[in-house]
């Protein structure tokens, strides 16, 4: 199982992005499509191929990285296997932080996950010191509580912001909020990838920090690690990568949560690994969805957000019944 | 090899220190064992060591070298502690977790290399967890959870063992076979410190005895003198009386039936 994942993973991951760039609302060839990614034949199809279809995979593939990696560390920094950022309201606090930021004007696709950024590092840590007071440091579900209460301030927190908005702005923003890569550009994509490769570069760095800080803050001291800054570094970054995903494609639940569970079940267990693999299947799972959400109800697309739920829910479930 | 001298450690908005001016050795090739009612400072020393708790004063020095002056690697090199718990939320193959006593041996990129394996596999025989090397954490007993960990300890390759509380919740085999284990580690040079409760298994094994009492030193040296009524009566504060076991001579503790709670 453990030797195979990799092969697999990535032939899964290949085949769903082919199959991606395939399917769409307009029907074309195999061999059409094929002459578009290279730039030949007619100029529609290559317009479609090029300029809506390859940013929308690129970006479902870089959101779905970004997801799984910061779930898979939050997880295991955290102690915690119902961690995830959107659960834990850090997606939440990113997007109250985006929405400041354009509602100043300053959206630019670099300044939009910075300010979303700052929204989700002030919920995570919302959330812990919540959970701390709450005395439910060795619940898993006292800090997820925390995390959906802060979420659903963020929440009110955005409605509260666009009270005022236009409606094309508020009905944009509710589009936002239910996840999606539709309408994606090379320059988002691009902006995204930077971020991806600095935040999960640093993560995978981190990996053997995260393999101690699962053992628990004390054992993580014992062997040598200066865990509570090492943690910190952890929400941070895990933050950062959530947030880069809820500026680019809005509010993606669940993926955080059941792709490490995934990989784990495969055998890989040691952080570093681990986050790489989250980052195969993060990314299969966010095509697969967006995929789901094309076709599903044509020409409508579904919210992103919505079909990861209905993956993610039933499996929340099931892990939360390990607790009661 | 870890001296401890006049420590201090106060909880912040705490009236009392939790400790207060404790000092003792821990040597090398010599059980020392750590007892005293709940809440007299034990596990306070062991987190002040650890450096999650900061000390108020006093110091403490691993061969001579002052804990500030070591980086908290460096330390992990040299000094193993196993904490009174631990419990894993995502469960590890038992040669995995051991692994993990390389960390601080590891660069952040460099893979683990022949030198780590062959750690890891003298720390599991030493510990004599072989048995159960191929099994998961989570499948474990938990006296062969608490071996596995001390396994994981002995990875980290140091030549001294801080043990807090490790044979609590143990059955008499269990615990008698732990307590075999750290003897056999002392002699063969170990500097072992133990944090126990178990006061007559204390005065079987270990060569020195520091009883502390409301974060101070109540009494210290060879387990015949610490083990005297006239000397646990008021620190435990309750009555009892210390006689010899017949066995093997060494003293024995018994509590008296005594006063209503």
């Amino acid at each position: 199982m453990r030797r195979m994942f990799w092969p697999l993973a990535i032939a899964v991951l290949a085949v769903l992005v082919v199959a991606a760039v395939v399917w769409g609302a307009v029907p074309l060839s195999l061999h059409a499509i094929a002459a578009a990614v290279m730039g030949r034949g007619d100029p529609d199809t290559v317009a479609i191929v090029r300029t809506l279809r390859e940013p929308r995979v690129a970006l479902a593939v870089l959101v779905g990285a970004a997801l799984g990696m910061s779930g898979g560390a939050l997880q295991g920094s955290l102690r915690n296997a119902l961690a995830e950022p959107y659960l834990l309201g850090v997606s939440g606090g990113a997007a109250v932080g985006a929405v400041v930021v354009v509602s100043m004007g300053f959206a630019t696709p670099f300044l939009l996950p910075l300010g979303a950024f700052a929204g989700a590092a002030l919920a995570i840590g919302a959330a812990i010191a919540v959970a701390r007071a709450a005395g439910g440091r060795a619940d898993p579900r006292v800090l997820l509580m925390a995390g959906v209460v802060i979420g659903a301030f963020a929440n009110a927190a955005i409605m509260v912001l666009l009270a005022d908005a236009p409606a094309d702005t508020v009905r944009g923003a509710l589009w936002w909020m239910m996840g999606s890569v539709a309408g994606a550009d090379w320059t988002q994509v691009g902006w995204l990838a930077a971020y991806t490769a600095a935040g999960g570069g640093a993560l995978l760095a981190m990996g053997r920090d995260i393999d101690l800080l699962a053992l628990g803050e004390e054992s993580a001291a014992g062997l040598g690690l200066d865990a509570e800054r090492a943690g910190r570094r952890v929400f941070l970054v895990s933050s950062l990568l959530a947030a880069a995903t809820v500026a680019a494609a809005g509010l993606v639940g669940f993926v955080g949560l059941v792709v490490p569970h995934m990989v784990r079940a495969a055998g890989l267990r040691r952080h570093r690994p681990l986050l790489l693999g989250s980052a195969i299947l993060g990314a299969a799972l966010v095509v697969s969805a967006d995929l789901v959400a094309r076709v599903a109800h044509p020409p409508a697309d579904l919210p992103l957000g919505a079909v990861t739920a209905i993956v993610g829910v039933p499996f929340f479930l099931v892990q939360l019944r390990r607790f009661a | 090899m870890i001296a401890f001298r006049d420590v201090m450690v106060r909880y912040p908005r705490a009236e009392q220190p939790a400790v207060d001016g404790v000092s003792f050795d821990a040597g090398r090739g010599a059980i020392t064992a750590l007892v005293g009612p709940n809440g007299s400072g034990k596990s306070t020393l062991v987190g002040a060591l650890l450096r999650l708790q900061d000390r108020a004063g006093g110091a403490i020095t691993i061969d001579d070298v002052s804990l500030d002056a070591l980086d908290r690697r460096a330390f992990a090199r040299r000094v193993a502690v196993v904490t009174q718990r631990e419990a894993l939320v995502f469960p590890l193959p038992v040669r995995e977790y051991v692994a993990l006593g390389r960390y601080p041996h590891e660069g952040a990129w460099r893979a683990a290399g022949q030198s780590d394996d062959a750690a890891v596999g003298r720390a599991i025989a030493l510990a004599g967890v072989e048995p159960l090397a191929e099994r998961r954490t989570h499948e474990l007993s938990g006296g062969e959870w608490q071996r596995v960990r001390i396994a994981r300890a002995l990875a980290q390759g140091g030549d001294a063992l801080v043990l807090d509380e490790p044979t609590t919740f143990l059955d008499i085999a269990h615990e008698m076979a732990m307590f075999e284990l750290f003897s056999r580690l002392s002699k063969s040079g170990m500097a072992v410190l133990l944090v126990s409760h178990q006061l007559n298994l204390v005065a079987r094994f270990a060569d020195t005895m520091v009883l502390l009492n409301r974060g101070r030193v109540a009494a210290a040296g060879p387990p015949a003198d610490v083990m005297r009524a006239s000397v646990l009566e008021p620190v435990y504060d309750w009555p009892l009386v210390v006689t010899h076991d017949p066995a093997v001579g060494a003293p024995a503790l018994l509590p008296l039936r005594g006063r209503a709670p």
